[in-house]
């Protein structure tokens, strides 16, 4: 058997679990495992600009790919930068596996430079996380890490290994497990029959029925049953901001996103539906509005790989646990079997009512006078220019809604977002995590000068490994989504929300970062701009699109409302 | 209501912190804990009490159940069960006070643990409901310390909890 110290061991598992690619950034705790990581050229590493972009490339990487994104920062500094991408991972579940240096175990409590609590940290933001104690555990505690990681509900894990555990001149036997066992951990496997079952009885029997998807139909790969059963079924279909692309946004059955900037046909749908199939969604504050005027009519079947997601807001009359591939396929089966048959005149004047509310046409985009561009046109553009078949990640605020709405996602794992967290910063490092995924694809991210200032450093990664990221930043020279809310609720104070005397010039920074950079102010350059930008294939490009500054984003729930309160526009309400 | 929810935890470093993180990042409250190694030194046996409606304590129990060190639970007011928890007390007995708080104490069937010339240190075992009684029954003598265990419990008739 092989003699390996901790360092070696720690990059040999990483390689016998498959991972190919690593980001990360080096310091003084994690130096044994970067020379470790010298000798080798299985594993590759990304270096980052900066740790938190390290974890969002990777978060990224997880998203696009379905496989877990793989994460190495120092102790200290490098281990707290990480923390917002390891907040971010969790919320919305991303299969992620974070290495954190720490200082030699002798000195651990005693203040020692850059010495930091990691596992205590990240403890609320971690599916599990481990403090490896001696180096002859690094291959099961990897092994385990990414069992977890990757198994059940998704989610982040943190290894936290003290220096001298990585000591090269210790050397051990190395074998990498075959499998691994936790007599604490079960991951939930079908669905209880009896519960399908049930469901599909109601299901069927249903006059005005909603399918409600989320992320975990795209995390768990349930996207092509879920077409197949709404297909069979006939009914309408929303989903979330974490679930768009999980079933055809182009389809006539998709009523669009739901929830505080969904559609007015699906929140309308929600709101009078008699039956609603929620599968990998959790009934989330930015969805239901008030829990108490959620859905009055309507029974709650809810399907969720994680037992506590059920009946955590919302009360679910038939609660499934299971993964969605296996609850879908058994649904699938019994809806077959079943004697009852989809009602069909009920559901087709269901349909006729959803398209009175669809002829309200909630998304139409009224053109701004003397060239100026609307936001959403440039996502209109964008959708055009790229053959609507681009990874789309996004920051967060206006430009983030504003790409859900008009980008119409035709497949899992093309948007990228932070949805649970809301993290700013994030669409650009995820883009690049997405582009060294897949060298050959089309990654934008699509941004606000602001959320782009929170990770703008990265840059420099891009030319250092050639990543031609589109940036599609919505330039509307304020905080937009901030400045939206003191419009309407602050009369129009804009605290803290604007800055555009002092914004950089975006075009002279990415050149100087050794990029392209285009900047676009009239809508009537703004196709034949965008399209050249999207031809320089092999180059990053910054495309700076000055938008009209007071454009808000409609519909939107009205708070403390049911899911029918929306405000549709500036000066329309429900 | 009020819940006892016991569990066997892995008897691993940060596993109380993460049970503990759990409650406190989740809003929940916890009344009292106790936690110590089982006869399996690899398992803990963690038991918390903590008020709720259905609804939280069912989130509550998913949760724990969540954490990778949590290996089993039971809510254990769910059945029929046995709590006991143990106190210890440091009263001043002078004069007339310490017939009557020997009295009290041999009522409550506690114990006098440790005696001086003005002190008793009585100990005392049973539900918490007993505990709180005795303390009622002393309020008119002078309490100098109370140190409580927090909860501890086990269902009764067959039902166990192990691995």
């Amino acid at each position: 058997m092989e003699l390996l110290s901790g360092g070696e061991m720690l990059i040999r598992a990483l390689h016998d679990e498959g991972v190919e690619l690593i980001w990360g950034y080096p310091g003084g705790a994690v130096l044994h495992i970067y020379d470790a990581l010298f000798k080798q050229d299985k594993v590759e590493h990304i270096l980052v600009r900066h740790e938190q972009a390290a974890t969002h490339a990777a978060d990224g990487y997880a998203r696009a790919t379905g496989k877990p994104g793989v994460v190495l920062v120092t102790s200290g500094p490098g281990a707290t930068n990480a923390i917002t991408g390891i907040a971010t991972a969790f919320m919305d579940s991303i299969p992620m596996v974070v290495i954190s240096g720490q200082v030699d175990s002798s000195l651990i409590g005693s203040d020692g430079f850059q010495e930091t609590d990691m596992v205590g940290i990240s403890r609320p933001i971690v599916k599990h996380s481990f403090m490896v104690q001696n180096p002859e555990d690094i291959p099961m505690v990897v092994k385990k890490a990414f069992y977890i990681a990757t198994t059940g509900r998704p989610g982040p894990v943190v290894i936290d290994i003290p220096k001298d555990v990585t000591d090269p001149a210790r050397k051990f036997k190395y074998q990498y497990p075959e499998s691994v066992k936790l007599r604490s951990y079960a991951v939930p496997g079908k669905g209880h029959t009896g519960q399908i079952k049930k469901a599909v009885e109601i299901l069927l029997a249903a006059k005005r029925p909603v399918i409600y998807t989320g992320g975990g139909v795209v995390l768990g790969e349930g996207s092509a049953l879920l077409t197949q059963l709404a297909k069979h079924l006939g009914y309408p279909v929303t989903n979330t901001l974490m679930g768009l692309g999980a079933f055809p946004a182009t389809d006539p059955q998709f009523l669009g996103m739901l929830g505080m900037h969904g559609t007015y046909e699906a929140n309308m749908a929600m709101h009078f539906s008699d039956v609603v199939l929620g599968i990998g969604v959790r009934f989330d504050d930015r969805v239901t509005n008030s829990i108490a005027k959620f859905c009055p009519g309507a029974k709650i079947l809810h399907v969720d790989i994680d037992p506590a997601s059920i009946s955590k807001t919302v009360v679910a009359d038939v609660p499934i646990v299971g993964s969605v591939t296996s609850v879908l396929e058994e649904m699938l089966e019994l809806i077959r079997q079943s004697e009852t048959r989809v009602d069909r005149p009920a559901i087709e004047q269901w349909w006729k009512q959803i398209e009175g509310w669809r002829e309200r046409d909630c998304l139409k985009v009224t053109p701004a006078p003397d060239d100026i561009i609307k936001p959403q046109q440039v996502i209109q553009c964008l959708y055009d220019v790229t053959d609507g078949d681009a990874y789309v990640s996004s920051d967060v605020g206006q430009h983030q809604m504003f790409a859900a709405q008009y980008y119409k996602f035709g497949k899992p794992r093309r948007w990228i977002n932070s949805g649970g967290l809301g993290t700013m910063g994030f669409g650009f490092p995820a883009a690049m995590g997405v582009q060294l995924a897949f060298p050959d694809a089309v990654s934008v991210c699509v941004t606000g000068e602001g959320s782009i200032q929170m990770n703008i450093q990265e840059l420099a990664t891009c030319l250092q490994y050639q990543l031609p990221v589109k940036i599609v930043c919505l330039n509307n020279q304020a905080l937009g989504m901030v400045k939206q809310w003191q419009d309407m609720q602050y009369g129009g104070r804009y605290s803290h929300s604007t800055y555009s005397e002092s914004l950089p010039d975006f075009i002279k920074l990415v050149e100087a970062y050794g990029h392209v950079g285009v900047r676009i102010e009239k809508l009537s350059e703004l196709k034949q701009k965008m399209t050249e930008a999207f031809a320089l294939k092999d180059r990053l490009v910054f495309i700076d699109v000055l938008v009209d500054p007071m454009e808000h984003v409609y519909p939107m729930a009205i708070k403390g409302g049911a899911m029918k309160d929306m405000y549709l526009s500036k000066t329309e309400r429900t | 209501m009020r819940h006892i929810i016991s569990m066997l935890l892995e008897n691993e470093p940060g596993a109380l912190s993460r049970v503990v993180g759990l409650f406190s990042q989740r809003n929940y409250n916890i009344e009292s804990l106790t936690v110590a190694p089982t006869e399996d030194h690899t398992l803990s046996r963690l038991t918390i009490t903590t008020m709720g409606d259905d609804r939280k304590i069912e989130q509550i129990t998913k949760h724990l159940n969540k954490l990778v060190d949590v290996v089993k639970l039971v809510d254990l007011t769910e059945g029929a069960h046995i709590e006991r928890e143990l106190m210890l007390i440091k009263v001043k007995a002078t004069g007339a006070q310490r017939d009557e708080i020997k009295r009290t104490t041999d009522i409550f069937r506690g114990q006098v643990v440790d005696v001086s010339s003005t002190i008793y240190s009585i100990q005392l075992v049973g539900t918490s409901e007993k505990l709180d009684g005795f303390l009622a029954a002393i309020s008119g003598t002078t309490i100098l310390e109370v140190a409580r265990t927090g909860v501890s419990g086990i269902s009764r008739g067959e039902k166990v909890l192990s691995v």
